[in-house]
């Protein structure tokens, strides 16, 4: 390992120590053992929050420099050297890198100081917090690399540490189950990344980010197209895109914080960040970037679809994080137009979900570790400053003219017009589903008759929880506002991005975006609202809400299509080495047995008889010896 | 002297040895069979160093007598042991081998 010199300057010069600090912690929580137990979640807390500073400084150096100057690349060592390739790990510190690592350790500080709260009785705390560093190094890893290759390592480190907590509380088999299960599916998405990063380096012989953007329009359409979509795959394994959505839900069995920051504020966003950040691939192919829309606005239905039937509050949000990814990935995919749209509602939907999700971790510290919404109602009296904050992320998710989700995603809408009427209807169509399910979600929570359990006292949470509530809370309210008329000009150097002047008011897009979602508010409060919900789940014969309840079957169709192929090749296998390769092993076994079964009879014991073979043995040796001299 | 004379006789002695050894069961007759092969040997052995002058065929003899001593000392030992243990000298009776 070659350290290399750095050129960068300032704060920058030190960006390595975002990644070193939590890197280190982790190592430190895991190996002290029982000794850190006592302040071991502390440290994690620390080393996030310190990850952060650092992310700060970086992000007001880039700031206060010249517009053409916010691209800094800092080395830090050679990785590998081959007669072929010569690969540096090095940082990138761009506009688009440098909100990514504010956004993953700001919600992630925040998410910490909760998770101390939540997880204050678990026994396994500085385990859990470990985890959680180990994550947060990754995903820096994964978003400040400045090529393809050292990206997948982190790419990988965020899939192992997702496994680690979702499986975090591994005594419920179901936990193990979705934690295996979401480490498959996103084998599958890996596949997608190998391959891209293999045909990077054969075709351009490099990996990294700038060499790649260079040669993208130099290469024939053919590979360029494959590279498309083998990232593309790689985006969906990891952003729970269909075709491969179906770990997302299961993924809720981990802790609510692990819910919060991986599987709704950063993670699984690292598809759309691929995406984007693979730009200039996808403005060379038609093909793939179509491709990428239509995943988009597939899986916009799709997790909105689930979100209308979970009972499962934490499955709610899940649909709703898919839904909104869909909406990211729809936005990445139609090019220019859409790039800072996507990354603009990537960073406000980090904050609102990230918020409702510890929202709904609150409401279930109240209820018991209970997520079913039936046993809920009526809670807005009794942990107001759950309900309130909650509030202020579902009017910033449903686009409340002036929050967060308002401005991010009527660009979106917009944009989609712009590129297709089918992608806009569909985007529109999604901003209805989502206002209806999000409405059911809060009067099924927080209003209406109590529902609770017998023995269930609702009480607020302490302060480490809901301070970072009321955070994230405010950002629900003031990110979209702060960030619309400064994105675009942000991201633009880097992106090439097209200048698109803000919008503040709404266009007549716009207003058909709000009577829509007018429309599926007033529909939820019609269903939820004005009638008592039942605590029984209502049997149906409405063949969407079946499909709804059952995750609109993806486990089937994998199972179908994956599993059962799988197990039936298996079973194969089995078969042959058991009845033919073993049986023929045994066989053969057998068969000397039996030959030395009678050969051993010769051996009789009997000394005259030995004599007798001998003579005999003699006398026909000799005859041959004759026989042999006479011929 | 005519060696074909010799040489039928010592083809008679190897004959009975070999008979004997293969139907007697006490083990001291079986053994006594076996010097009797021996013998047929040695005087093979003798009548043909006689027939070519040469001395090798006497020295392969003593050869032969020599191992046959100590082949002696060794097996009637084992025998006067087999029928310590077991109170018979029968060949047939010693079969442990066989299992």
């Amino acid at each position: 390992m070659i350290l290399l010199e750095t050129m960068a300057a300032g704060a920058i010069s030190y960006a390595w120590l975002m990644i070193a600090v939590p890197a280190v912690s982790a190592a430190l929580l895991l190996l002290l053992g029982k000794a850190a137990d006592a302040w071991g979640h502390w440290l994690g807390v620390l080393a996030a929050l310190a990850s952060f500073a650092v992310a700060v400084a970086c992000f007001g150096q880039l700031l206060a420099s010249a517009e053409s100057a916010r691209e800094v690349t800092v080395p830090l060592f050679t990785w590998i050297t081959t007669p072929t390739w010569h690969i540096d790990a090095a940082l990138l510190i761009d506009p688009l890198s440098i909100l990514f690592a504010l956004l993953i350790t700001g919600v992630g500080s925040v998410i910490h100081i909760y998770s101390v709260g939540y997880m204050a009785h678990d026994e396994r705390k500085r385990r859990f917090f470990a985890f959680l560093n180990l994550f947060v190094a990754a995903m820096l890893i994964l978003v400040l690399s400045d090529n393809y290759l050292v990206l997948f390592v982190g790419w990988e480190g965020v899939g192992l540490a997702s496994y680690l907590l979702i499986g975090f509380w591994q005594h419920k088999p179901s936990a193990a189950a979705a934690a295996k299960k979401a480490f498959v599916m996103n084998r599958v998405g890996d596949l997608g990344m190998t391959m891209s990063v293999f045909t990077m380096l054969a075709l351009i012989g490099s990996s990294s980010f700038a060499d790649v953007n260079a040669a993208a329009a130099k290469l024939p359409w053919g590979w360029v197209t494959a590279i498309g979509f083998f990232l593309l795959l790689g985006a969906c394994g990891k952003s729970a895109q269909v075709p491969l959505q179906a770990w997302l839900l299961d993924a809720m069995e981990g802790p609510t914080p692990v819910s919060a920051l991986i599987h709704a504020a950063t993670m699984v966003t690292a598809g759309v960040y691929l995406v984007v950040r693979s730009h200039a691939i996808y403005a060379e192919t038609e093909a793939a970037a179509l491709a990428v829309c239509v995943v988009g606005a597939v899986t916009l239905l799709v997790g909105a679809w689930i979100g209308c039937s979970k009972d499962d509050i934490k499955k709610v949000l899940a649909g709703s994080t898919m839904s909104q990814i869909g909406y990211m990935m729809l936005a990445a995919g139609i090019g220019p137009a859409g790039w800072a749209f996507a990354i603009f509602h990537l960073l406000t939907h980090g904050f609102f979900k990230a918020n409702m999700f510890l929202g709904a971790g609150s409401v279930m510290h109240a209820m018991g570790d209970d997520v079913n919404m039936r046993n809920f109602g009526a809670l807005r009296k009794a942990i107001p400053i759950t309900f309130w904050t909650f509030a202020m992320g579902y009017l910033a998710i449903i686009g409340f003219p002036g929050f967060a989700g308002y401005f991010s995603k009527d660009h979106i809408i917009e944009a989609a017009f712009e590129h297709g009427p089918a992608f806009g209807i569909i985007a529109i169509l999604g901003a209805g589903v989502t206002a209806f399910y999000m409405t059911r979600l809060m009067l099924m929570t927080y209003f209406g008759e109590a529902r609770w359990e017998k023995d269930i006292h609702p009480h607020e949470s302490p302060l480490t929880m809901t301070v970072p509530l009321m955070i994230l809370a405010a950002f629900s309210v003031i990110a979209g506002f702060l960030m619309n008329g400064w994105i675009s000009g942000w991201l633009n150097p880097g992106l090439g991005v097209a200048e698109h002047e803000a919008e503040w008011l709404p266009t007549p897009v716009g207003l058909v975006t709000l009577v829509v979602i007018a429309a599926g508010v007033f529909l939820g409060w019609q269903l939820f609202g004005k009638k008592p919900v039942p605590k029984e789940v209502p049997d149906t014969s409405n063949p969407l809400v079946i499909a709804g309840r059952n995750d609109v079957f993806g486990d089937a169709v994998n199972s179908a299509l994956a599993v059962k192929p799988t197990m039936l090749l298996a079973d194969t296998t089995v078969a042959n080495d058991t009845w033919i390769i073993d049986r023929g092993v045994d066989g053969l076994a057998t068969g000397f047995l039996e030959l030395s079964r009678v050969g051993r009879k010769v051996q009789t014991g009997q000394v005259r008889s030995y004599a007798l073979f001998m003579a005999v043995g003699v006398f026909l040796v000799g005859v041959l010896v004759i026989v042999g001299q006479l011929g | 002297m005519n060696p074909d004379l010799v040489l039928w006789l010592a083809a008679i002695l190897f004959g009975i040895g070999a008979l004997g050894l293969m139907t007697r069961r006490n083990a001291l007759v079986a053994f006594m069979c076996v010097e009797l092969m021996l013998n047929a040997a040695n005087l093979v052995l003798v009548t043909m160093s006689n027939v070519h002058g040469g001395l090798d065929g006497q020295v392969a003899a003593f050869f032969v007598m020599v191992v046959a001593a100590a082949e002696v000392t060794v097996g009637l030992s084992i025998i006067v042991m087999v029928y310590r243990s077991r109170r018979s000298t029968s060949v047939d009776a010693a079969n442990l081998l066989k299992q």
